[in-house]
């Protein structure tokens, strides 16, 4: 799958860290470090993430979203 | 017909069969093709593209990728929507035809247009000496393919690593250099590291940040010449300061060249800083004249600005590529007085040695620097720039949820300093002077730049002023 995040828009509240720990880091206290293109397997925990940030600063790719409400 | 009604026809009917070629396909390029079918065209797309991947972002090219965690060709952008287009992709543009509308491309093709949008931004500066260019074990970064190459001869455990220039990138190289554990040397002409986009008092806590890491900074100190062994690869760097230094990897970080070329002889208003265009998109000929068909969007474009006295401003950053696309997108399909403006408040993030900068503004246009939050020392606060009494930028090093704030002050060009915050003022908030180093001095230019009210390339066409 394929994500980007707007790290202008991201404030480092890091709510979607613990929820994708595999595909989102920390990289000291407020700056975010993820994988753009996490295995599939990620799906679900990746869309939470996205889901969790307050300032929606995920992007997640349309197809990705789509395969979420079939 | 009335005229009102024939114009609506015209646009109707570009938008059903028009022709739109888009050049670059990056992160500018893909977001302005998602913003045109949003916007209703339907008619002809296509993007041209000199790399053969599909879009992918940049930003994580010198750290996730560099650090080993994310592979070089796992930084795919994802898509807003489907796009349908004709992907040219691995062809680079090589010329612009502006009076039979075609962009030729390296194969021979030509590839006709009703309206263009230019968005080929920019690439890394090369290495000075061609000869010592060839080096292996020399590197610049840019595409994911540098990052690739550059990251397995990191992951080959190098004895010492030096990388020239301590800009934004050169930073978080040598920030990922530490995290690999790797010995890392770091060469910089100015007097400290990020000193051409932040000045020298921010500039000293950067520079104590490598220091603490355990980077090896070399301030006010150039390379002039690498040497490499009967196999061409590099093994030697010796430094204006009379020192050498043994190295397998070396990574010049010299900044950007914006991609141009390929729009010699097409009488557009390019030159070393980019395209000139309006605050529109809308790209000015070589007279300063804006043309209708022609749009510039991403780092490529120079813009005036309203908050900057109307000086050009041009963006190297992830924000200016992602709005300016969708501004030219709307802007190339509708007329006035629907047409929009890109005047956005630049704003960027850098993260390196744990901390994460992130700036709102130009700094660099300030000439005074003042301490409004959190504390120097513990590397958790915000910094405002001014000039004239108003605040024109503003930095946080671990403070990103204080960016709005200043943005807004920076929107409505309040007082500088700026009123305080009210919430974790340091004791001493004096202004000092921001030590930007004069314009033209040897150092990494800031990635967003003012350029002055005067275009770079004097090729305009002056009407004789005849008396009669």
């Amino acid at each position: 799958m394929r994500i980007v995040f707007d790290l202008n828009r991201c404030l480092g509240y890091a709510q979607c860290i613990p929820l994708a720990p595999d595909a989102l880091k920390l990289n000291g206290e407020e700056a975010v470090m993820y994988d753009p293109n996490p295995d599939d397997s990620q799906r679900q925990q990746v869309l939470r993430a996205a889901a969790s940030c307050p300032v929606q600063a995920i992007m997640v790719d349309f197809a990705d979203k789509q395969e979420q409400k079939s | 017909m009335s005229t009102a009604a024939l114009v609506t026809d015209v646009v109707t009917s570009f938008k059903a069969n028009g022709r739109i070629v888009i050049v670059g396909a990056s992160l500018a390029g893909l977001r302005a093709a998602e913003a045109l079918r949003d916007e209703g065209f339907a008619g002809k797309l296509t993007l041209i593209g000199d790399e053969k991947q599909e879009p992918y972002d940049r930003p994580p090219l010198s750290k996730q990728v560099l650090k080993g965690w994310v592979p070089a060709d796992h930084t795919l952008l994802p898509r807003s929507r489907e796009i349908d287009a004709e992907w040219r992709l691995g062809v680079a543009a090589t010329g612009l035809d502006r009076k039979t509308k075609n962009v030729r491309l390296a194969n021979g093709d030509l590839v006709p247009y009703d309206r263009l949008l230019i968005a080929t931004g920019v690439r890394s500066r090369p290495w000075f000496n061609k000869e010592e260019a060839k080096l292996k074990g020399l590197f610049t970064i840019r595409t994911s393919e540098d990052a690739g190459a550059l990251q397995a001869a990191l992951a080959a455990k190098p004895k010492r690593v030096l990388i020239i220039g301590a800009g934004f990138i050169g930073s978080e190289m040598a920030s990922v250099c530490r995290e690999l554990k790797l010995d890392v040397t770091v060469a910089e002409r100015a007097a400290a590291p990020l000193i051409g986009a932040l000045g020298g008092v921010i500039g000293k806590v950067a520079a104590e940040m490598q220091l603490d890491a355990g980077v090896d900074l070399r301030v006010g100190a150039s390379v002039n010449r690498l040497e490499g062994d009967a196999k061409g690869q590099v093994r030697r760097a010796h430094l204006s300061d009379g020192t050498t230094l043994d190295v397998d990897v070396v990574v010049a970080s010299l900044g950007s060249l914006r991609n141009v070329e390929w729009l010699e002889g097409a009488g557009l208003a390019t030159g070393f800083w980019g395209v000139g265009c309006d605050a529109g998109c809308r790209a000015f000929d070589i007279n300063g004249v804006v043309t209708d068909s022609i749009f510039v969007a991403g780092d490529i474009a120079r813009a005036p600005h309203v908050l900057y006295e109307y000086q050009f401003m041009s963006a190297e950053h992830w924000d200016n590529a992602v709005f300016g696309a969708r501004v030219a997108a709307h802007n190339m399909v509708s007329l006035e007085p629907e047409r929009k403006p890109h005047l956005l408040v630049p704003q960027f993030w850098s993260g390196q040695f744990g901390v994460n900068i992130k700036g709102t503004g130009v700094q660099s246009f300030g000439d005074q620097v003042v301490i409004t939050q959190g504390s120097v020392k513990e590397r958790r606060f915000a910094a405002a720039y001014g000039k004239n009494g108003r605040i024109v930028g503003a930095v946080t090093f671990n403070h990103g949820k204080w960016l709005e704030y200043y943005t807004a002050l920076i929107e409505k060009s309040a007082p500088f300093p700026p009123p305080p915050p009210g919430y974790d003022a340091p004791i001493d908030a004096k202004p000092l002077p921001a030590e930007f180093p004069a314009v033209g001095a040897a150092t990494a230019l800031p990635t967003v730049v003012l350029t002055g009210h005067d275009p770079t390339d004097r090729g305009a066409a002056f009407e004789p002023t005849r008396r009669r």
